[in-house]
């Protein structure tokens, strides 16, 4: 516990965009790092006279994040309207589902310091996403409207969180959960992830909650856990010096690491939701869940027990390869084209991870395929390759090039057939007749300085494996009289 | 040329016999608007360049002989947007937007070859039912020029009533087609909510808004709503029901029809002469053959105050779009992002717009939706059940359309109550999404009095077949305005 005598209490909420091709309320295409406004159309604009557009995708993903966070799935869905006035929400109203979440009571399995606990989700509902306002040097504000109804879950978790770590742990469980659904990328860096987080803190045994403050602008699961950890100790100050917390939102700053006020709330907002009167309501179905379910990726559990039952993995391999969706998908990928699910394993977790790490990248960025992995550690397994040449053809695959037609080219196959090596054996003993004596007299070391003037004649891609087979017969049929 | 004398299938037959093309006929409209407008002021602005590019086109392209509406001019509500065509909404804050798309009515009304010639005046975004809080101008009626012509679709029904267009469209909200209809002698068709896409209507209150027509004859109000009608994949509360062809079976037999009266809708409050009128029109009903029993929509009473919340509740998350940030004039001089919300919406709405716009803030916020907005949408569903408790045993409700006949400019200016209680008896039309019509019934003092037909959920058909056999019965389109100054 980082604060003695207190106890922590954590709940997050988190939006998690969408990866639908439209968007939430109109047609125009969900797309990150377009030009500013191309992704647009007069429904986004909030246009006199537009009426929205629902998509129904939206809602399944929606339905997809309840199923994967084991929330019940609400069947009687309407939209309401959650009024503001801001240039980045051209309507002045978001279209939200306020009274009719999508999902509620679910609950997140978490794993921390070798405890299990199930962190509750209070409830999951589907939303347009808002534009984005951007202040230009000139003095002027610009509104880019790309974002504008894009669709998001909000996930509202349950204030069951206890310390910043188990915060971190909570967040790394989400975004697999969501991940291995395929609806969203999840990524905090492109801000298809957000995190803000409601802490408070209270002496042991009271039975009263402290004084929540609201934490913004947490960029990345460290930061929110640096913002929690900063949060904790003021407060316990406060509470040790005799001062009191005020309600209140602040912001992250990452230069200082320490959270900055950002406003007071003196009265609540008022958004003066009503429901949406654009849009029809919605019944949700058993045989719509029933085929929402069966659309439903594998999730990272059940992928977990498939690599231990069936492909015979170690735990810690298992989960590893499942910490994200890519990667799980790469190794399932690279044994669908019949690699060895060991070795695929321990390619991926180590040459594959310190790659992407020195190239800082993500898996589904660079130009190595599952296939080409797949072929490569083929050659490997049947001795085409020796594992040393393989640094060579990993390091060339990882450029896009096909292992196969790499070997070949580069000549980097092994030397295997009796037929050219034991010629090449025989006049190297002819040549080493010394050696052949101290052999035969019990010097081991003779064996390596032959394998090594074979490996000379051979330029390095003589088959070792093949040629101590070939040299010990060889040295057995010269044994002196 | 005037349209006081004639129907759309007559000027159809001049267009294919050739007697007249369809740019002149256009042309003709232009210059008969441009010369009596200053006497009705029903038109915010003419779209002359546009009508002749599309007239000319048709007559290139020859008359549809299968077609009765290509080539028929006719007039827009300025609610209803227009490509570059500026639409205002009768509203300072829009009084330079040009829009980029076309409303689905104005662009289903041009697939059909109808051509669109000017823009009508209105009630400030359709808020009044007297076309009074127009930025803009006032509009006169069409029969008494000293008497208000109704609203919010003043403009359509004075248009059409005159003689200036042979159809037009209007919005109703409350009552804003059929009110206006019935101060101003002619046809004015709300149909039921979902039956027209309201894509491209400047939105007051999206749960009630409903696009209709302004005729003066039943039949061409019925092949008008025919052709717009139909679910819009751009409005998803519009309905996939089949479209009648409305206009097909008009033939003047209501023999059997089952007519309910409502007794709420003869209360007090309603003109005398407006009463015994109604009276006599349901009594003609009977004599066609219809049987007709006094039934109760006990709700009634409730209707007013309930969709004034409502409306207003709707209406203030509708306009809030008008911030200034895209659509609307931007104030000089403002101090900060604030400031330039309130400097525009200030500067640019009107007092009854402001109203509303404060009334429904109020009945949304946190401590008083309960109170307000969630017991007036708890009216509703009651106004709903009363409906459709008589729908069960009757085909079509008679009624007078507004309490009174027109009456005179700024009579109801200091009290907005008094002018909400015109609205008693078109409310709950609206409010239970019913298709309601108000058919010309006779007059009083002079000023025409309006019967409203009213029919449970996509059965127009029902109420264009009774309104055309009590049409054809009593003839009262042969009365047309002299027009008093």
């Amino acid at each position: 516990m980082a604060v003695p005598n207190f106890e922590t209490t954590i709940g997050l909420e988190v939006h998690v965009e969408l990866k639908t091709n439209s968007k939430a309320m109109s047609p125009s295409p969900v797309q990150y790092g377009s030009k500013p406004n191309a992704n647009t159309n007069v429904i986004d604009w909030g246009y006199p006279g537009v009426l929205p557009q629902a998509n129904k995708g939206a809602i399944e993903y929606g339905m997809m994040a309840s199923l994967a966070l084991n929330a019940d799935i609400t069947r009687d869905l309407h939209w309401d309207r959650k009024n503001y006035f801001y240039p980045d929400n051209p309507k002045a109203y978001q279209i939200t589902q306020q009274q009719q979440p999508i999902g509620r009571h679910g609950w997140l399995e978490i794993e921390f310091e070798g405890q299990k606990k199930r962190v509750g989700i209070t409830e999951l509902h589907v939303e347009e996403d808002a534009g984005k306002n951007t202040h230009g040097t000139d003095g002027y504000s610009y509104v880019d409207l790309n974002r504008q109804g894009t669709p998001l879950i909000e996930i509202v978790g349950a204030p069951d969180i206890s310390s910043p770590d188990e915060a971190y742990a909570y967040l790394e469980a989400l975004r697999q959960a969501i991940q291995f659904t395929g609806i969203s990328d999840v990524k905090m860096e492109e801000g298809s992830m957000r995190v803000d987080a409601n802490i408070s803190i209270r002496p042991v045994g009271s039975s009263e909650y402290g004084t929540k403050v609201e934490l913004k602008n947490l960029n990345s699961f460290n930061y929110v856990r640096k913002a929690l950890a900063f949060e904790e100790n003021r407060h316990a100050k406060i509470y040790m010096s005799g001062g009191t917390i005020k309600q209140q939102t602040r912001r992250f700053d990452e230069a200082t690491g320490e959270t900055v006020l950002m406003r007071v709330k003196e009265t609540a907002d008022d958004y003066r939701y009503f429901p949406e009167p654009d849009l029809t309501p919605i019944h949700v179905t058993d045989d719509w869940i029933d085929e929402v379910k069966a659309k439903l990726p594998e999730t990272a559990k059940a992928r977990k027990a498939r690599y231990v039952d069936e492909l015979g993995l170690e735990v810690y391999d298992s989960e590893v390869l499942t910490q994200t969706l890519a990667m799980a998908n790469f190794f399932d990928e690279t044994v669908s084209f019949g690699a060895d699910p060991k070795r695929t394993a321990n390619y991926l977790m180590g040459d594959v991870n310190a790659f992407l790490n020195e190239q800082q990248a993500d898996l589904e960025e660079t130009p190595l395929t599952p296939a080409h992995l797949a072929d490569m550690i083929k050659l490997i397994d049947d001795g085409t390759i020796s594992t040393k040449m393989a640094k060579k053809v990993f390091k060339a695959i990882t450029k896009g090039d096909d292992p196969v037609e790499f070997v070949e080219k580069n000549g980097l196959k092994q030397l295997s057939d009796p037929a050219v090596l034991t010629p090449m054996i025989d006049e190297v003993l002819d040549n080493n007749e010394q050696s052949i004596i101290d052999f035969h007299n019990g010097k081991d070391r003779a064996v390596g300085f032959l394998v090594g003037q074979i490996m000379k004649q051979t330029k390095g891609s003589a088959n070792p494996a093949v040629v101590n087979k070939l040299l010990m017969a060889g040295l057995q049929a010269r044994k002196p009289e | 040329m005037d349209f006081l004398h004639t129907d759309i299938e007559k000027l159809h037959e001049q267009l294919v016999n050739k007697e007249i093309t369809s740019v002149d006929l256009v042309k003709e409209t232009l210059a008969n608007i441009e010369q009596t407008d200053a006497k009705y002021d029903a038109f915010l602005a003419t779209m002359s360049e546009k009508a002749l590019a599309e007239a000319a086109a048709i007559d290139e392209a020859g008359i549809d002989p299968d077609n009765v509406l290509s080539g028929i001019p006719y007039g827009i509500k300025d609610n209803l947007i227009t490509k570059d065509v500026t639409t205002t909404a009768a509203s300072k804050i829009l009084q330079d937007f040009k829009p980029i798309y076309d409303a689905t009515v104005v662009s289903r009304l041009r697939e059909q070859g109808a051509v669109g010639v000017g823009k009508l005046n209105m009630d400030e975004f359709a808020m009044g039912s007297t076309t009074e809080t127009s930025y803009y101008k006032q509009t006169k009626n069409a029969w008494d020029q000293t008497k208000v012509p109704g609203g919010s679709s003043g403009g359509s029904a004075v248009s059409v009533a005159a003689g200036q267009v042979p159809f037009a469209l209007g919005t109703d909200t409350g009552g804003s087609i059929r009110q206006p209809a019935a101060f101003n002698g002619i046809v004015g068709m709300k149909p039921t909510y979902g039956r027209v896409s309201r894509w491209g209507v400047i939105a007051f209150a999206s749960s009630l808004d409903q696009v209709g027509v302004f005729t003066r004859r039943v039949k061409d109000n019925a092949t008008v709503l025919a052709a717009m009608a139909g679910h819009d994949d751009n409005d998803q509360t519009s309905s996939d029901q089949a479209v009648p062809d409305f206009a097909a079976h008009l033939d003047g037999d209501i023999a059997g029809l089952k007519i309910a009266v409502p007794t709420e809708y003869f209360a007090a409050g309603v003109d005398e002469g407006v009463k015994a009128t109604v009276r006599a029109g349901i009594d003609k009903l009977r004599e066609l053959g219809a049987t007709v029993d006094e039934v109760s929509l006990p709700h009634t009473k409730y209707g007013v105050a309930a969709y004034y919340i409502l409306a207003s509740a709707e209406a203030s998350s509708n306009l809030q779009r008008f911030d200034g940030i895209r659509y609307s004039t931007r104030p000089e001089n403002v101090k900060s992002l604030e400031d330039l919300y309130v400097q525009t919406r200030t500067q640019g709405f009107g007092d009854e717009v402001k109203r509303r716009i404060m009334l429904g803030t109020y009945s949304l916020s946190a401590g008083s939706y309960d109170a307000f907005f969630k017991k007036a949408a708890q009216v509703r569903t009651l106004m709903n059940d009363d409906f459709q408790k008589v729908f069960a045993d009757y085909d079509l409700i008679a009624a007078p359309t507004a309490p009174n006949v027109a009456y005179d400019f700024g009579a109801n200016q200091d009290d907005p109550e008094v002018t909400y209680m015109n609205d008693v008896l078109t409310i709950p039309v609206n409010m239970a999404g019913l298709p309601g019509m108000s058919v010309p019934a006779g007059f009083v003092d002079g000023l025409p009095v309006g019967m409203q037909l009213i029919a449970n959920r996509y059965q127009e058909e029902t109420i264009y077949r009774a309104a055309y056999a009590y049409e054809q019965a009593t003839r009262l389109f042969e009365k047309v305005p002299g027009g008093k100054d």
